[in-house]
């Protein structure tokens, strides 16, 4: 009964939207809305731009967890409640708070200006996104670091004469591949809508562009928020799939 | 000088001191088992003389070399875990020649090596199996193979077998035994399990709390024990303190009497032999080959083996013997 409610819950305003999108041309269903948005440029330009900061941020942020993550699991374990608070930071402050934040500590006549021309505040938005995408990239990483002796691998490793980045790219990354992943798309999903940032950064980014699409016209909105919502459904089913995949590899000691 | 010193090694985390006063001397080429009971620090001994832990004081030296301070990846020491810790995204024979690739052999000279330990652990046929495909002795000897192929100027095993059935556990010990002696390889070997130690061993460091209770040949740990842990630990001996020896046989000692338990003969109630005490099995245990009985003299209860050879020859609660101990077999421990 409440699976069936709730199914309603969140079917329902998708079915209506998604018939609404098809409603454009007076004569009956067309995905008219869908070829207009996706033929508009800037639909082609904002996607382009936040798809690309969402593959930035990812790397990014890849680059700085995994690291982290397994340098606190293997040498400074109580550190890992203080650092797992510490990520989940930009869940409870408001992202215009972080934002504000930025502006005050690098604007124009700030020792460090990153405001003033378009690739340092696209710099800025980055180092923003991996900020929000800490507490989802974090926590996966862990998770997955959590599923290996990290300790052991990495000791037979160290005897056997590997080096530290050896040791990192061979032995740790492929074996939390699936973590890292989970945690990407999950970042995917948050950056490719995220608005708050873009706008007060005033970067052409998706998220501010639904806004404006929002505002302005009829059938569009629909089709886009079902775009939206196809996009974020593939990162999730991926994550599935990725999951399921990497299950039988870690198992073993 | 020997091969492996270790001199005045100390550990300590933060107020608890796990290892005391370590020192040993191992020749190239020996095999050595440290054997005490859990937490007695083995692994922790291990794990300094491998790189992972850095004394809070001593030194270990190989070939004269101080390597206290030196980091695992230079020492040259293979270590084989009791989790395997095979690499899980590796198959047996990216496993094998990780350490070869470490070291930027070429990958004709990783082949024709990795294949040669292959055969050497009895694995062909597996090279394309990840290790979660194998079996728990499969696994143990791929890590075997993976600590052999650098060779490894000393190989250190930690309770490799202890996850492992029985039978597994015989076989791959005369396995790893056998390996050891062909490749002439100085190795410690870590157990808790006595059987294990005495028949693989060279010489066996017996260790309780941090510290050498007793080191000596296998046989030699084992027939004459210094202390009387490590009589218990050993063998199943029989322990007098000082007033139960001098009622039962009139012998006034300091510390313990430490009587193995198969060097008592029983003979019949109306043996005439001098020498002899009377006792009365209270019970037994079927051990196999060998039965032992619970024979109580004089208010202690002594434990004596005979070998199992008739069904007939089972001696049933409640009967009268006499014992008979011979002085040579009586020994006083600390
Ligand atoms: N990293 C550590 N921090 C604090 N204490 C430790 C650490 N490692 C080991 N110890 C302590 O040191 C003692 C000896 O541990 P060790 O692992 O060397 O014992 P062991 O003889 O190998 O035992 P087992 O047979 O159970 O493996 C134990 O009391 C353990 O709690
Ligand atoms: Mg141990």
């Amino acid at each position: 009964m409440a699976i069936a409610i709730g199914t309603i819950y969140f079917l329902l305003p998708l079915i209506a939207t998604f018939e609404f999108s098809l409603k454009m041309n007076r004569d009956g269903y067309s995905f008219e809305a869908y070829k207009v948005v996706l033929s508009d440029p800037g639909f082609q330009a904002t996607f382009g731009y936040s798809t690309l900061m969402a593959v930035l941020t990812i790397i990014v942020g890849i680059l700085l967890v995994v690291p982290t993550a397994y340098w606190i699991q293997l040498k400074l374990p109580r550190l890992r409640p203080l650092v797992e608070f510490i990520t989940l930071l930009p869940l409870v402050i408001p992202a215009i708070v972080i934002v504000f934040g930025y502006l005050k500590l690098y604007n124009s006549s700030a020792w460090l200006p990153l405001t003033g021309n378009d690739r340092a505040t696209d710099f800025l938005l980055m180092c923003s996104y991996v900020t929000l995408a800490l507490p989802y990239l974090y926590r996966s990483i862990d998770a997955g670091l959590r599923a290996i002796d990290v300790r052991t691998l990495t000791e037979a490793a160290e005897s056997l004469g590997a080096s530290w980045p050896s040791i990192l790219l061979q032995v740790i990354f492929p074996n939390v591949k699936s973590a890292i992943l989970s945690g990407a798309f999950l970042t995917f999903a948050v950056v490719i809508g995220e608005f708050t940032m873009a706008s007060l950064l005033g970067r052409p980014a998706f998220g501010p562009y639904l806004q404006l699409i929002g505002a302005n016209r009829a059938y569009e909105p629909s089709a886009l928020a079902i775009i939206a919502f196809l996009v974020t459904w593939a990162s999730m089913g991926l994550i599935q799939v990725f999951a399921r995949n990497a299950r039988p590899a870690r198992k073993t000691a | 000088m020997a091969y492996l010193t270790i001199n005045n090694l100390h550990k300590r985390f933060a107020d608890h001191v796990v290892v005391h006063d370590f020192n040993m001397n191992i020749e190239q080429g020996e095999f050595v088992t440290f054997l005490g009971p859990s937490g007695c620090g083995k692994t922790t001994v291990l794990r300094m003389i491998a790189g992972f832990e850095t004394p809070t004081s001593g030194h270990i030296r190989v070939g004269g070399e101080d390597i206290t301070h030196q980091s695992p990846q230079k020492r040259g020491i293979g270590m084989v875990f009791q989790s395997y810790a095979l690499f899980p995204n590796m198959n047996v024979t990216q496993n094998i020649g990780f350490g070869l690739k470490m070291r930027k052999c070429d990958s004709a000279e990783i082949a024709r090596k990795v294949a040669e330990v292959i055969k050497l652990v009895e694995l062909s046929g597996k090279e394309n199996h990840y290790p979660h495909e194998l079996s728990g002795g499969q696994r143990q000897r791929v890590a075997l193979a993976r600590a052999l192929v650098v060779e490894p100027r000393i190989l250190l095993l930690d309770e490799p077998l202890s996850a492992l059935d029985a039978r597994i556990r015989k076989n791959l010990r005369e396995q790893i035994r056998d390996i050891q002696r062909r490749l002439g390889l100085t190795t410690i070997f870590v157990t808790h399990d006595q059987e294990e130690a005495l028949t693989m061993s060279d010489r066996i460091f017996v260790m309780n709390q941090g510290r050498v209770e007793q080191e000596g040949r296998a046989e030699m740990v084992y027939t004459e024990p210094a202390t009387e842990f490590v009589a218990r630990f050993m063998g199943n001996y029989n322990l007098l303190g000082a007033a139960d020896s001098q009622r039962l046989l009139g012998l006034s000692i300091n510390g313990h009497l430490a009587i193995r338990p198969e060097s008592i003969h029983v003979l019949d109630a109306h043996s005439q032999q001098a020498d002899t005490l009377a006792g009365t099995i209270r019970q037994h245990q079927l051990l196999g080959n060998i039965i032992r009985y619970q024979i109580e003299s004089a208010g202690v209860t002594l434990q004596v083996d005979r070998l199992n050879r008739t069904a007939s020859d089972l001696m049933p609660a409640g009967t009268e013997v006499r014992l008979q101990i011979s002085r040579d077999d009586m020994r006083e421990v600390r």
